[in-house]
């Protein structure tokens, strides 16, 4: 009885809760916990999966998820803190950064006066963040610049950048997949935001340059580059 | 009124269709089936489409009820793909391009399987899956360009699928991948199989090592059937599948979905992206087996769009090239 009216406790808290998107993965909600403004993301039923391997990945990905953002925090990373996890539905309750924007929108988005950073500076701050994540063996697992918020600080004050989204991370110390991580940066960069190269080239040189295992994750990026293209078509 | 014969066969089929402003007039196809437990090897699958190209043009001209000088212009596949088939194909190509005075055009395998779709169910802007034996990636089209969202960062879907036949030694016609999609309807345990996605990319060697070694084990065991593993590696590779189309679709706030190639045929892939796109609202578009695996119409329907927009490939530019990336062709027929 108490188990069941605790398991039906946090749907019934959502259902109250402002929907503010329908990742792929999860839906996100914007709420209030313990007084302060919560981001919930509770990770719903795929529906096109077999149940066993919906449940399997599901809890696999919100342990990870709140694992990694806990290192990444330890660590002195800027991370949204974890106020709360619920297993039953899959919920993490985050704390919500306020007045932040994606990177993605922040890039996108029209003239430079309007932002509050320049992208080039923002391209070297992506980049000593990721090699601080990447030297605590974090690996993101799926960075994209929808998955970094930039929260504004006061006129000439100094801007945050904080990482999101989790789900897909894992520990690892080797190389190939810090390098695998930012390759998949690199393609979601280049495919968004096209014409963007030198930018990215800036990104990953702030990388080398603040990050103690560098060299050996940059080689392995030039590597994985070169495997899209030199795919053999027979199995 | 453009008419464009198209020539396919960068794999084991081999296939001429004609074109004529977005009307099928002709698509005859023959396919190279090897034996149970046996793939197709570059040279095999070259002689044959030796054998039979020239009964199979004769046929596309025959059915479309036209004669070589009503056609406007010849496409072909440039690449990707197997190397002496693509030779082969292009050769003849060149050869008539030549003899009855026409202009030639080599055409990109993938950018072929989007055109038709394209084509074929009218979607708009869709975020595209292209899913077979020799290619895994989920395209959107922006600034001129079918960009590569995300793709298989070793071997395609495809490939997977026809390894695992071979290793339990099914028919390969008319296809392995048709022959485990009918197994796997009598399976019903699910199995754990290693599930690899690395952002928009999937990752396919894993399970395939996995399955190739595990299978004869858990059949024999009795822990499962081969039914049930079929069941089990399409449940799976299926789900990552969808979900990187689904991350791409929500990254770039598209509504649409369009599945092309081979493996597009599987109806039980279509039926879970389906329920993907029903729970976000999106459409999802797909072709039959006729325009899904690999054909001559869709190489013409490209090769359509591109004549008609200016392209036309020198000979001394025709040459074929195994690796061809989707991205690497500039889309001057949209905007």
């Amino acid at each position: 009885m108490a188990l069941e009216k605790s398991m039906a406790a946090i749907p019934e808290f959502l259902s109250k809760a402002e929907l503010l998107k329908q990742g792929a993965e999860a839906r996100v909600y914007r709420a209030r916990f313990l007084g302060r403004p919560t981001i919930v993301k509770e990770r719903f039923r795929k529906q096109y999966r077999h149940p066993l391997l919906d449940e399997k990945l599901t809890h696999r990905r919100t342990v990870q998820e709140v694992r990694s953002v806990l290192r990444c925090r330890r660590a002195g990373i800027s991370v949204p803190v974890v106020y709360f996890v619920d297993y039953s539905s899959h919920s993490i309750f985050l704390e919500e950064i306020v007045g932040s924007s994606t990177v993605r929108d922040h890039i996108a988005s029209s003239p430079p006066s309007a932002r509050c950073e320049g992208l080039e500076p923002l391209a070297e701050r992506v980049g000593q963040v990721l090699a601080r994540m990447h030297d605590e063996d974090v690996i993101h697992g799926d960075l994209t610049t929808s998955n970094m918020l930039l929260r504004c600080g006061p006129e000439d004050g100094v801007s945050e950048l904080f990482l999101i989204d989790f789900g897909l991370s894992y520990i690892s110390a080797l190389p190939e997949d810090k390098g695998v991580d930012l390759y998949v940066l690199e393609k979601a960069f280049l495919s968004t935001h096209p014409h963007t190269e030198a930018l990215f080239q800036r990104l990953l040189k702030s990388y080398a340059a603040a990050s103690k295992k560098s060299s050996a994750v940059i080689k392995k990026l030039e590597e994985v580059r070169l495997r899209g293209r030199k795919r053999s078509m027979v199995g | 009124m453009t008419i464009v014969i198209g020539f396919e066969g960068s794999a084991n089929k081999i296939g001429i269709g004609i074109i004529r402003d977005g009307e099928v007039l002709s698509n005859p196809r023959r396919t190279y089936i090897t034996p149970p437990g046996q793939g197709f090897l570059p040279s095999d699958t070259a002689r044959h489409h030796r054998a039979v190209i020239l009964t199979v043009l004769k046929e596309a001209l025959e059915q479309a009820g036209l004669k070589p000088a009503d056609i406007d212009c010849v496409a072909f596949t440039k690449g990707p793909g197997m190397g002496s088939p693509l030779v082969t194909v292009a050769l003849v190509a060149r050869t008539v391009a030549q003899l009855w005075g026409k202009p030639l055009l080599g055409v990109n395998h993938c950018i072929g399987h989007i055109e038709m779709g394209r084509l074929i169910t009218q979607a708009d802007n869709p975020t595209v899956l292209y899913v077979s034996g020799g290619n895994t990636q989920v395209i959107a089209y922006s600034e001129r360009r079918y960009r590569i969202f995300g793709e298989t960062i070793d071997i395609a879907v495809g490939n997977c699928l026809d390894r695992f036949a071979r290793v339990i030694k099914i028919s390969n016609d008319p296809s392995p991948g048709y022959n485990i999609e009918q197994m796997a309807k009598k399976g019903s345990q699910y199995v754990e199989l290693p599930y690899t996605v690395k952002g928009m990319d999937v990752s396919f060697s894993g399970i395939t090592s996995y399955i190739e070694e595990a299978a004869h084990k858990m059949i024999s065991s009795g822990q499962c059937s081969a039914e049930d593993l079929c069941f089990s590696l399409q449940e799976t590779v299926f789900s990552m599948l969808v979900e990187i189309t689904e991350r791409a679709m929500a990254h770039c706030g598209s509504g649409e979905v369009l599945i092309v190639g081979g493996v597009g045929c599987n109806l039980r892939l279509q039926e879970m992206m389906g329920v993907m796109c029903e729970e976000r609202n999106a459409k999802l578009f797909a072709t039959d087996e006729r325009f899904c695996i690999d054909n001559g119409a869709m190489i013409a329907q490209a090769g359509w769009e591109m004549f008609r927009s200016g392209q036309v490939t020198e000979l001394e530019d025709s040459w074929i090239t195994q690796r061809y990336r989707t991205d690497e062709v500039e889309v001057t027929w949209r905007d």
